[in-house]
């Protein structure tokens, strides 16, 4: 049993109706009792669906445990399929009708219908959502282009003398995070390359689109949390290579071109000399150098995570001071990752525990998911949301992709925009008496963030969150973070009016790193020398 | 002025002689009146029980609310939370995984150490309540069990009580029904000499309790509690001469558990809009004996108020057409009061479940003949609601933008649970909610519809 108070992932049926709703022509029959329609709402609400997700629920109640479970189930298969047409269906059981173990495999398939009937087993007691579209796509593709597979041991044919190279992009599902935009943007990148793109799957294809997999000469892995399964089958049976580099960041899209090119056979180079994105001129750009060494926090998805936290060091030239994922699958890769910036992982899905991580590491940005960014919000921390979990403004109306040389200039404004502009600090460090600049008082890009908090314990004053990272936790959540700092030295009155003339958004900083110092150097009374002593030795 | 006819069973519940009516619809439940009453089978698209904690973990400011079940019951909850985490929110699931199901780990062992961690992190709470879930009941749970040894060990700091808010026994709104009802047995028992007292059962908003807290102490009633109380500790007490009113529609369970206790229902139709809300407040008036003079002098004018306030949207919404898919339990009386206060038609009102005798005045004040649907099958449902057209459609977030996509106007229902709507002051407000997509789409520009959805 284990205490959850927010969740990252759905359960692994949500994962399935992630890949049934992206598809086209396919249906999912879901057994499972009437609150598990609420799924729905995740695709019309949150994604702004106009169409209700492909998915009939049997709804059992209490009353029909006792009696027949199985042909309600085999009813809702029929009707289903009377009513939609679907190409292919998926069947299966979310976790209580997996308790009453009806099978729905064999149940529907006992019905005969003229279509495939796909059986799905998505263990809920100890799976979540990724691993469940994983699997269901895996499943998906095997049933539906297994019978084009080619003899085991044949070569593949070659590609006729003049064709373009063709690819699949796998991974792509509804509800995914920035999925739409990342798909166009890698195919009219590929286009220009001079690549065809064959099929999108999970996202857009239809079932006879699964079956012509086949077809292509490599498959892109865009989002291995749920492409990976089926890609290496697909490696397996039809001799697909696949490229796994994840193109975010101007450097990983050109890694990402180079290994296309070569898999393809084509050359990169005219291409790469030609396409190119704002990141790097607006980096360099001396605006930008107050970004220098910033702390920053990141966590997501593994995918998203590994390859933000790498832009944010080389393309930003921020700091990170964390990293970490809730996807265990992919554990060791967020390892390595982390092992390159010099910080250890994060490797949880508890959501307290990743709260209590970024308190402690002060960092300066979180880059996280909706729910870091309620962390970051109740800390007082700019932020922005590079990974899934996602809400409504995941889904921005413009074009945001995160992926290709677009998508480095969307991540460019995307992780800058929360900050303060470089002279705004600048002007905030200097005039700091000005009697506009109030403590307290919201810096214009976190204002209003704050003032909706309903809560009443929650502290909503700017000026204390920023001073105290750990205390504004205590005082919100009533949670015991540990305070890091065994012993703390008293501060002169003189050294508090000191701390009080450097502005509320470092201050917080200036404190920790003072009584840090006073600690480290058994100072027990903290004056105004020891203020500067401090700033003296940690200096950036 | 007052574009509302006056209502014509005002006058019966009018305190003077609306004796007779309280008898009668207490002893049973009577003919459903004209309306014609159907269920349906089939395909729901309702949320189960769990997502009462929502709001009820905002009302009773010291409980907390331990959901024992799997992961899908955790990410309901924060779905239909909206992920809007505020602090730290009072209620978290248990999730069930492999270990338990297994028999490796002993579920009351693992129930026991969960609730001392909670315990330990949030010493402030008063009370917890073991919520069941589908998979909890499935593999038969004892939580009631396990409320009692934790009860024994806890107190007198924190009360443990259990409720179900499974799907598989539950939709949506009858989660408070149950969290409700097991509170009752632990109110404090009131004897026979004990003074009559009024008790107001059903969460609402703190501000619309404190209106009818007013309403009641100006019409001289001495003894008026709220079920449940913002703290655990101000719970009412209860005994033969405690009166109850319903302010929710959907409290079954509640009120069966508040009659084992003695007390007696009050029938009235819920306070929903002006006419609703005067006579559920006649109902009370009747029962203690307030002079009808009296009535009249404190209601009037917060009445007329909401009759104002009510007839600002009579025009927009007067003549159209409006079709209810099941959800909260409140479509039956929101039907009563947008037809007879807003003269809307209603094409069908589908409900989950419909409570005939609790629902009695509201099913005898609805036009006749109208079509009432008990239950659901979505896919049947959404045909007859294509098929007729109507102007607006009131249903759950699921359907809501398929809807809209097609050129329906649509309403979400747990907007309407969200939101305080009940009572004098709010009764515009609730008008306002259904003339707000109207509001919308004459202000959107023609073009809008015209060009294609994603
Ligand atoms: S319907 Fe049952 S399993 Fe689903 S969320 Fe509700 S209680 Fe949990
Ligand atoms: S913001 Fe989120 S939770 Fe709030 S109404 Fe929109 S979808 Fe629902």
């Amino acid at each position: 049993m284990q205490l959850t108070v927010w969740t990252y992932e759905g359960p692994p049926h949500v994962g399935a109706m992630r890949i049934a709703t992206g598809m086209k022509g396919m249906h999912y029959v879901l057994h499972a009792p009437q609150g598990d329609t609420y799924a729905d709402l995740l695709f019309t609400m949150i994604e702004r669906r106009d169409q209700r997700p492909p998915v009939t629920y049997t709804t059992f109640q209490a009353r029909d445990l006792g009696g027949d479970t199985a042909e309600l189930f085999q009813s809702a298969v029929r009707d289903a399929y009377e009513r939609f047409r679907p190409q292919a269906m998926i069947v299966g059981a979310s976790c209580t009708a997996e308790l009453i173990q009806d099978d729905p495999g064999g149940l529907s398939s006992a019905l005969n219908l003229p279509i495939p009937v796909i059986p799905l087993e998505l263990p809920s007691y100890q799976k979540k959502e990724n691993w469940g579209a994983a699997e269901t796509f895996y499943r998906i593709v095997r049933v539906l282009a297994g019978p084009s597979a080619p003899a085991p041991g044949a070569s593949r044919p070659e590609r006729a003398a003049g064709a373009r190279p063709s690819c699949n992009l796998l991974g792509p599902t509804a509800l995914g995070f920035r999925h739409r935009d990342d798909v166009t943007e890698i195919t009219r990148l590929l286009d220009r390359l001079g690549v065809t793109v064959n099929v999108v799957a999970p996202m857009g294809a239809s079932p006879a689109d699964i079956a012509r997999l086949g077809e292509a000469d490599f498959n892109i892995v865009l989002y291995p949390e749920i492409a990976l399964p089926a890609a290496n089958w697909l490696q397996k049976t039809f001799g697909q290579p696949l490229v796994k580099t994840t193109p975010i960041g101007v450097g990983a899209t050109r890694a990402f071109v180079t290994e296309v090119a070569r898999i393809a056979g084509i050359d990169a180079a005219p291409f790469l000399a030609e396409e190119s994105s704002r990141l790097p001129w607006y980096s360099r750009s001396v605006d930008s150098t107050y970004l220098t060494n910033k702390r920053v926090f990141v966590f997501g998805d593994a995918t998203h995570a590994i390859a933000i936290a790498d832009l944010a060091a080389n393309e930003l030239g921020l700091k990170v001071v964390g990293l970490g994922t809730y996807s265990r699958e992919f554990a060791r890769e967020v390892r390595e990752a982390a092992a390159r910036h010099g910080v250890e992982a994060l490797i949880s899905d508890d959501y307290l525990e990743v709260e209590a991580k970024i308190a402690e590491q002060h960092p300066e940005l979180v880059l996280g998911t909706q729910m870091e960014r309620h962390i970051a919000k109740r800390l007082g921390v700019p932020c922005a949301v590079i990974s899934a979990p996602v809400h409504v403004q995941d889904f921005p109306a413009r074009y945001s992709p995160q992926m290709g040389f677009e998508g480095a200039n969307v991540l460019f404004d995307t992780l800058v925009h929360p900050l303060m502009m470089g002279l705004e600090e600048h002007l905030l460090h200097m005039f700091k008496g000005d009697f506009e600049f109030k403590d307290g008082i919201a810096p214009s890009h976190l204002r209003g963030e704050g003032s909706r908090q309903p809560e009443p314990q929650a502290e909503t004053q700017v000026e204390r969150q920023a001073e105290s990272a750990e205390a504004a936790i205590v005082v919100a959540n009533d949670h015991p973070a540990k305070l890091s700092a065994a012993t703390v030295a008293t501060w002169t009155q003189d050294a508090e009016k000191e701390l009080r003339k450097i502005p509320f958004f470092v201050r917080g900083k200036a404190r920790r790193n003072t009584e840090l110092f006073a600690n480290e150097n058994h100072v027990a009374v903290i004056t105004v020398e020891t203020l500067y002593d401090a700033k003296a030795h940690f200096g950036r | 002025m007052n574009a509302v006819p006056p209502p014509a069973t005002l006058k019966s519940a009018m305190p003077a002689d609306s004796q007779l009516d309280v008898l009668s619809c207490t002893t049973a439940a009577p003919a459903a009146g004209p309306a014609i009453i159907q269920s349906e089978r089939g395909q729901r698209a309702v949320f189960c029980g769990l997502t009462g904690i929502v709001w009820l973990h905002r009302k009773i400011q010291d409980a907390f609310f331990l959901v024992v079940g799997s992961r899908t019951c955790a990410h309901l909850i924060q779905s239909a939370a909206g992920v809007m985490i505020f602090a730290e929110p009072r209620f978290a699931t248990a999730i069930i995984d492999e270990r338990d199901l297994a028999g490796i780990a002993d579920i009351n062992d693992e129930l026991d150490r969960v609730v001392n961690r909670l315990i330990e992190r949030r010493p402030d709470l008063k009370l917890l309540f073991l919520v069941g879930s589908c998979p909890s009941e499935v593999i038969k749970i004892d939580l009631s069990r396990a409320a009692l040894r934790l009860s024994r060990d806890l107190m007198p700091n924190v009360r443990v009580l259990a409720y179900s808010g499974s799907g598989i026994e539950t939709t949506f709104t009858q989660g408070e029904d149950a969290c409700l009802a097991s509170l009752v047995p632990g109110l404090a028992a009131e004897t026979a000499a004990a003074p009559k007292s009024l008790m107001v059962v059903g969460a609402l908003a703190d501000a619309v309790e404190d209106q009818f807290r007013r309403l009641f102490a100006d019409m001289g009633i001495a003894h008026v509690s709220f079920l449940p109380a913002r703290h655990a500790a101000d719970m009412p007490s209860i005994g033969p001469n405690t009166r109850y009113l319903l302010a929710q529609p959907f409290l079954t369970d509640t009120a069966r558990a508040l009659e084992e206790r003695g007390a007696v229902r009050l029938c009235a139709p819920f306070p929903l809009g002006a006419e609703g809300t005067t006579e559920w407040l006649a109902a009370a008036a009747a029962e203690f004996g307030v002079a009808p003079d009296r009535f009249e002098a404190v209601t009037d004018a917060p009445r007329q108020r909401a009759e104002r306030s009510v007839a600002r949207y009579h025009e927009r919404l007067s003549t159209k057409r409006i079709f209810f898919f099941p959800d909260s339990q409140l479509e039956v009386p929101m039907a009563r009061f947008l037809s007879r206060e807003l003269g809307m038609q209603l094409v069908e009102v589908g409900t989950p479940y419909l409570h005939r005798q609790h629902l009695a005045g509201e099913l005898a004040m609805l036009p006749s003949s109208t079509l009432i649907v008990e239950g659901q099958d979505v896919d049947q449902q959404l045909d007859r609601c294509r098929a007729a057209k109507p102007d607006l459609v009131v249903c759950g977030l699921g359907l809501a933008n398929p809807l809209e996509a097609e050129g329906i106007a649509t309403k979400w229902s747990i907007e309407l649970v969200f939101t305080p709507v009940q009572g004098y002051e709010q009764a515009g407000d609730l008008a306002e909610l259904f003339a707000r997509p109207f509001v919308r789409k004459q202000l959107l520009s023609p073009m809008l519809e015209d060009a294609s959805c994603s």
